[in-house]
């Protein structure tokens, strides 16, 4: 039992980190909501050579073989930098589950495309009919009745939505489901769903740990500058404490998150209740951290200009993708109380 | 990262659980806030010393089973899942204990540790003063030097477990002429020592169990001391971080109030009474909440097994689990409904009196330990940076 993250992980955590800082800072989020597709293709091959997008795909086809506890870390620092690129269906959702599905050949002809960034996934939800990132997308797996479908872009009928959080790219797909395309169907199309939904929603958590740490620091900072009445506001206990009650909010999401990434990487069987829980947590402390960083930067933080709602529109987002709050919510109280999956009380052993 | 126990770990497991099975009291003990429930936890605890579990993580010269902290969760979780008593002992075994081990003397480990293991020695802490609260450095009782002695004259109140203890920890001011955090010495009293009145204090659960301390004159030899003279504040830190952070409220206590919580819901749901929607939602928070309290505690301790610290973080776990305990209870009341006001002994009270004293006992949560106000002082200056002034 060792609950801890390894110094390697760490240091990827770092460089990630060290990475974003150089080539996403908010300007370049900002520019982004200008541009005709909202994405950089400049910046996925920069990307791409750091090994983000092949992070899940097997070292044989030109990943870096890594698992979602690894994978966690960068998802934090992709919520910080808030960064807007196809990462979660890509690299989080699409690549395992082109590598798990048991199709040689689709993982032989699109795992290493992804891996040097050459290649851009689509993942329908299974929670809503909006598909993230359809439009960019080069292969689109989609479900239709009883089957999971691997569709190329030219066969996909593409309808934009436009959202709140101007760098999410959300779209409504239709498609004629044929055989030839079909890469699992019944209970296997079910496993291979249910865990990508799992995973989706891991990596929605973790960038929502990510946002909210960012903005606990623009919090910070500006209730430490900013003053009122002589000193700075952030020496007023009425603003102290609500800054202080996302950061409880924050840590034990944290701890969720962090328990959910290995559930997930090892396939435990208490798995969808624990994603489940970090997703609720996750998007409670970024909610709650958006709400408070708009009230503590007062009127300065309700305008367009100021960056606050880059963080706070992706916190918005960010709980209702890949499953919303209300929906985790039911599906870990069905599990506690109706017996629906395993919810396992953590170390607590059940009695022999 | 691994989440999987050792089979070492599973075998502690299994040696404390049939200990347990074997050993813990079948009844309830009556209540440690009253004479007879205190000294019947005491022979409870003298039991468990004779087993070898009273101390899972000290060292076996002092008393202890010389364990690790993870095996010390280990033990906890089998503990309350026994439903073994409660810790009549804990000011000394999991606050002032660790504080002896990390600041105290050969001499002062030897003498106090041992007897504190065994409940031989029951605890009780001084820190409150009538103007001394959250305000801890406006201490104003002192302890002044007097040839081998100290001589100790003030109040102290709220002094957990007051009312029985044998001895008392406490600060007190050792030079008269200063002021706030510096000149206070950390002080170890005997409760019998001449000159101290003990006036115990009815608290909300209508027993007398704390206590106002008044010292008139009393003489303590210096070798009560704990730490350096003068530098009783990074002592009395050194045990609030251990209270707020690890050792007071193991993680199992909360999930074991939580398991039982749904175990309530899902019998009120079968029952047919009517179940307020709404809670169908907050007892799975609940349920998720002890689960992060207790996630996060394994991290504490394993970061603490590499050899770290437990830092100004113990602030952000006082706040979590005492709102936590408060919000547990305050929910398994609503499910009771109208019993909910119910005392043991009335015919339809059903297990309506645990839930009550546990709601009354975790009202004080919020309060003991440094209030959650404080706490949010800390996280803010100390963790966030945010301006003091």
């Amino acid at each position: 039992m060792e609950f801890d993250f390894t110094e390697d992980q760490r240091a990827l955590q770092e460089a990630v980190r060290d990475f974003l800082k150089g080539e996403c800072p908010v300007e370049f989020v900002r520019a982004q909501w200008d541009t005709e597709t909202g994405r950089s293709k400049e910046f996925w091959a920069k990307f791409a050579e750091i090994g983000v997008p092949g992070l899940l795909v097997p070292e044989e086809h030109g990943g870096l073989g890594m698992n979602e506890v690894d994978l966690t870390l960068v998802m934090i620092e992709i919520g910080r930098a808030g960064l807007a690129e196809p990462v979660v269906p890509t690299a989080a959702v699409g690549a395992p589950l082109i590598r798990d599905c048991g199709n040689v050949a689709l993982a032989s002809e699109w795992l290493p495309k992804i891996a040097t960034g050459d290649a851009i996934i689509a993942v329908a939800q299974p929670t809503s009919p909006l598909v993230p990132e359809a439009e960019c997308a080069d292969l689109l797996i989609l479900r239709s009745g009883d089957g999971l479908y691997a569709v190329p872009a030219a066969d996909a009928r593409i309808t934009p939505q436009k959202s709140n959080d101007p760098s999410q790219k959300l779209a409504v797909v239709e498609f004629d489901a044929k055989d030839d395309q079909c890469i699992a169907r019944g209970a296997d199309a079910d496993r291979l769903e249910g865990m990508a939904l799992d995973r989706g929603a891991l990596a929605a958590a973790a960038q929502q740990i990510g946002a909210c740490e960012q903005l606990i620091a623009m919090s910070v900072e500006y209730t430490t500058e900013r003053k009122q009445f002589g000193v700075p506001i952030g020496s007023f206990q009425a603003v102290k404490h609500q800054v202080a009650n996302i950061k409880v909010a924050l840590e034990y999401a944290r701890s969720h998150v962090e328990r959910a990434a290995y559930s997930v990487a090892n396939d435990m069987t208490s798995r969808s209740v624990d994603v489940s829980s970090a997703k609720i947590a996750a998007g409670e402390a970024a909610l709650q951290g958006s709400s408070t960083s708009l009230q503590v930067h007062g009127a300065l933080g309700y305008t367009w200009e100021q960056d606050l709602h880059v963080w706070m529109r992706r916190a918005w987002t960010l709980d209702l993708a890949w499953g919303e709050t209300a929906w985790h919510r039911e599906r870990v109280a069905g599990a506690l109380f109706e017996d629906t999956l395993p919810a396992e009380s953590f170390g607590f052993s059940p009695p022999a | 990262m691994d989440l999987n126990y050792t089979p070492e770990q599973e075998a502690f497991r299994q040696e404390a659980r049939s200990w347990l099975e074997a050993n813990a009291p079948k009844e309830k003990l009556p209540s440690f806030d009253t004479k007879e429930g205190f000294e019947a936890h005491r022979a409870w605890e003298k039991k468990l010393h004779a087993g070898g579990f009273a101390m899972v993580p000290w060292p076996v010269e002092y008393g202890g089973r010389g364990a690790n902290l993870l095996e010390w969760l280990i033990f906890e979780e089998e503990y309350f899942r026994a439903g073994a008593p409660g810790r009549v002992n804990q000011n000394g075994i999991f606050l002032l204990g660790p504080t002896i081990m990390e600041v105290g003397t050969p001499e002062q480990k030897a003498r106090f540790l041992p007897k504190m293991a065994s409940s031989e020695e029951v605890w009780a802490q001084g820190w409150s003063e009538p103007n001394a609260g959250s305000d801890m450095a406006n201490i104003q009782a002192t302890a002044i030097k007097d040839g081998d002695d100290f001589v100790i004259n003030g109040q102290k109140t709220w002094a957990s477990r007051g009312a029985f203890a044998h001895w008392l920890f406490g600060m007190f001011r050792s030079d008269p002429d200063s002021k706030r955090h510096n000149g206070l010495t950390f002080i170890l009293v005997p409760l019998d020592t001449p000159g101290i009145t003990v006036r115990p204090i009815e608290k909300l659960n209508n027993k007398k169990a704390f206590a106002e301390v008044f010292f008139d004159d009393v003489r303590v030899p210096i070798e009560n001391q704990l730490g350096d003279e003068g530098k009783g504040w990074e002592v009395a830190m050194a045990t609030a971080g251990f209270e707020r952070g690890l050792m007071l409220r193991s993680p199992a206590r909360f999930q074991d109030t939580a398991r039982k919580l749904v175990d309530l819901y899902k019998r009120s749901v079968a029952s047919g009474a009517f179940v307020a929607p709404e809670l169908r939602r907050t007892v799975a928070q609940c349920w998720m909440d002890a689960e992060a309290y207790t996630l996060n505690t394994y991290q504490t301790v394993s970061r603490l097994m590499a050899g770290g610290k437990i830092g100004a973080e113990a602030s952000l776990n006082k706040i979590f689990w005492s709102e936590l305990d408060t919000k547990m209870h305050e929910t398994a009341l609503k499910l009771l409904g109208y019993r909910a006001e119910l005392l043991s002994g009335s015919s339809e009270a059903g297990d309506v009196g645990e839930w009550l004293d546990g709601y009354i006992f975790a009202l004080a949560g919020p309060i003991y330990a440094g209030t959650n106000e404080i706490q949010r002082n800390i996280i803010a200056e100390r963790i966030l940076g945010m301006p003091r002034k």
